[in-house]
């Protein structure tokens, strides 16, 4: 059954890109701007959002913009004008985390979809249909979450669930310039200098020698991620039979061509679960493309699916 | 000779309820509750025994809630109740009734970071008041009205908000807003750092922050595949590029001498900048702190309530007394600042040397009686003290002094030679006139 099949969703940070991904395999991107979005793997413009839209569209993929930023006074002016641009660009959902975003695209963007994406604080099913009785049609489910949690939310939830499959995610953000400050700090000059994410900044603690944690400043602040890279292919079934509707491979901080690796490897899964539920086996070999091109300093992690954790 | 000084606020915005601003304070258990309130806290805010955020702390049963609640009420105080984690499904089933015990109890406020808990208290306990945590890190006004129409009555705003901000979010929306004046701060986003889920299996959104934020790390650059060529006048500005040697996979962003990359923010304090405060119409002072001592809890409480009151009480005429700072260096654990109110924090705000935790002030003894014919306190030790060791006794609106210890008896009046049991009562001579509850500390 066609229709069932769960949706396979990447990020990507320009035109080039969101063609590429859509072509290996992504049944939706997720593009925007640092202005309005966080952490995205490069900006797009209104104008790049419209030709990324008519691609996807005639490819029979959507295209989602991210509008997750932590609202600060400033933006509340140009919001309702970015919301509506995004609607007449014929976009096919947004996501939000701060209600300011609801209440603008209620006024100025009323048939804007929305999917409440709260990062890390999307933790429970409850929650997520609070967002469903304001408007959301979906949840990103929180990275922290393990397989148990995400899967007993399925059955409780009345919107659709997101759930990141593959990639990094964020550890740590802060508005504090914390690298800037740092440098400043040393005595070194920063006027000028590149904090952002080509700069290939990594924290290491010290007692745990062999993990890096990339850290880079854009206009929201300073971010750290984790020094894992998930990859839940192997048990990706175990999504599918729970009926998760979007599986999202986070592509920040990678190049193209390790995506589109990532995207394959997850089209062939979700492709061969669709044509027989029943006989579905992973095969190690789906790996092989990711493995060959992982950084071989970043762990292929199950991330928080198999893990608990105390408090 | 006739000197005015034309008092001129900087920012303008209206309280919403409140005449006065509240002092909020925390009290990590009911003995702190007491300090905190006799020492000039119109509310608290305690950790019940679930929902809160400090898994660590001693968090108050039921029962001590009512207890701390009659008391609160004799000082017109009130009592509130940080239920602000971001829930996890198993978490869902107990929140209705938890709330309605705390309804029950006599709490005036819960503090709320999950909508889930906004919406049940809402429905289960209606008269129950609801103020959004900071852990939602709300920083705009419509977000802070949404809450409002959510039937919020107080919004405790994200830490990095400005007083230019606040004076734009009073400006559009009539609703209390709260704000942290004083303690230690998360530096990320709160509610926007899992560093402690990563590195050591512990949620910190549901209390179990283990402060990696405050650890120290090395700074690395990833090697580019190009070889890096640096150019002499580069290598004379930057004192760390001078070290760069052609080949190595990291290329450390530190020299040798160097302190390491930390996280970790100095802590909150707004003792200085009362009026700013009072005039842009922030409704509620907020002192972080449930895990530290009840010598920290009253001594910065007793700051800020003598700033707020003087400052209320003749605004043009309101200088910063020296003491109120002095006072609260003696409770202090790190290097303080003024977080985001004026400015975003730089590298003046962070601690990159090795911290020196501990506050250069003991609590040594409370003050539990006075013979007022006789000169003699009666005191319950809190720590060990001797005669002819300098103390210090303080009190609610900064009554204080210092002496020397004299002649010490125990509670039947033999001679001691040191106070050394906990909460041994002891008696010496004091200097001047003291108060039950009144406090005695001495230097480290």
């Amino acid at each position: 059954m066609e229709g069932t099949k769960p949706e396979l969703l990447v990020p990507a940070g320009s035109v080039e890109e969101a063609v590429s991904f859509i072509s290996a395999g992504a049944d939706a991107v997720l593009v925007g701007e640092d202005k309005y979005g966080m952490r995205l793997p490069g900006e797009c413009s209104l104008e790049d959002i419209s030709q990324i839209v008519k691609y996807a569209h005639d490819h029979e993929a959507k295209v989602y913009v991210s509008v997750n930023t932590l609202v600060s006074n400033d933006l509340l002016e140009d919001l309702p004008a970015y919301l509506e641009g995004l609607e007449k660009a014929g976009v096919d959902a947004i996501e939000f985390g701060d209600p300011a975003v609801l209440r603008a695209a209620g006024s100025a963007a009323p048939g804007l979809k929305l999917h409440w994406n709260a990062e890390m604080t999307s933790t429970n099913y409850a929650t997520a249909n609070y967002w469903g009785t304001k408007g959301a049609s979906r949840v990103v489910v929180a990275r922290e979450l393990n397989m148990d949690e995400i899967v007993g939310m399925i059955p409780h939830l009345e919107v659709e669930a997101e759930v990141q499959v593959h990639g990094m995610t964020n550890i740590y953000h802060s508005k504090r310039r914390l690298v800037a400050s740092y440098m400043t700090h040393q005595g070194r000059p920063v006027e000028g200098t590149n904090l952002g994410k080509d700069r290939g900044l990594f924290l290491i603690e010290a007692e745990r020698q062999d993990e890096k944690y990339p850290i880079y400043e854009d206009m929201n602040g300073t971010h750290i991620m984790s020094s894992d890279d998930i990859c839940i292919l192997e048990d990706l079934h175990v999504l599918m039979e729970a009926g998760v509707h979007s599986f999202k491979i986070e592509s920040l901080l990678k190049p193209a061509s390790y995506t589109i690796e990532v995207i394959k490897a997850y089209r062939q899964a979700i492709e061969a679960f669709a044509k027989d539920p029943e006989g579905y086996a992973f095969e190690e070999s789906w790996l092989d493309g990711i493995r060959h091109l992982q950084d071989s300093e970043r762990e292929l992690s199950f991330g928080f699916f198999y893990k608990e954790q105390v408090y | 000779m006739e000197t005015t000084m034309q008092h001129k606020p900087k920012y303008k915005g209206k309280r919403y309820r409140l005449d006065k601003p509240e002092l909020l304070a925390p009290a990590g258990n009911l003995e702190k509750l007491k300090f905190a309130i006799h020492y000039g806290a119109d509310a608290v805010y305690i950790g019940g025994q679930k929902y809160g955020l400090r898994s660590n702390a001693d968090n108050f049963s039921f029962e001590e809630m009512r207890e701390g609640v009659e008391f609160a009420k004799k000082y017109g105080a009130k009592v509130f109740v940080a239920t602000n984690i971001y829930a996890h499904n198993e978490d869902l089933a107990g929140i209705e009734e938890y709330l309605r015990n705390l309804y029950e109890v006599g709490i005036s406020a819960i503090i709320v970071a999950d909508p889930v808990i906004v919406d049940t208290a809402r429905r289960v306990v209606p008269n129950l008041e609801v103020h959004l945590s900071t852990q939602q890190s709300t920083v705009n006004w419509q977000a802070v009205k949404y809450w409002k129409e959510e039937g919020l009555p107080r919004v405790v705003l994200g830490r990095e908000t400005s007083l230019e901000e606040i004076a734009e979010i009073k400006k559009h929306v009539d609703v209390e807003i709260e704000a942290f004046i004083h303690g230690a701060m998360c530096s990320s986003y709160s509610g926007r750092c899992v560093l402690s889920n990563h590195f050591t299996d512990r949620d910190s959104n549901r209390g179990g922050c283990c402060q990696s934020c405050r650890w120290k790390y090395d700074l690395f650059e990833d090697a580019r595949e190009e070889p890096v060529w640096i150019s002499e006048e580069e290598a004379r500005e930057d004192r760390v590029l001078q070290q760069f040697k052609l080949g190595v996979t990291q290329l450390p962003q530190f020299a040798a001498e160097d302190n390491a990359f930390t996280m970790g923010s100095k802590d909150l304090c707004m003792i200085s900048n009362i009026p700013d405060l009072i005039d842009v119409g922030v409704d509620s002072f907020k002192i972080e702190g449930r895990m530290k001592s009840i010598h920290y809890v009253a001594t910065v409480v007793n700051a800020y309530r003598q700033a707020i009151d003087s400052y209320m009480a003749d605004p043009e005429h309101f200088t910063v007394k020296p003491e109120w700072i002095q006072e609260i260096n003696k409770a202090a654990n790190r290097p303080l600042n003024t977080g985001f109110f004026y400015d975003t924090p730089d590298h003046e705000d962070h601690i990159y040397e090795p911290e020196e935790k501990a506050a250069p002030y003991d609590f040594a003894g409370l003050v539990m009686d006075y013979d007022a014919e006789t000169g003699i306190a009666t005191i319950q030790q809190r720590n060990h003290f001797k005669p002819g060791q300098e103390v210090e006794f303080f009190g609610p609106r900064g009554t204080f002094f210092k002496q020397t210890v004299g002649t010490l008896w125990d509670e039947n009046g033999n001679e001691i030679d040191a106070a050394r049991h906990p909460l041994q009562l002891v008696k010496f001579k004091t200097e001047q006139p003291v108060k039950y509850f009144d406090m005695m500390r001495k230097k480290k």
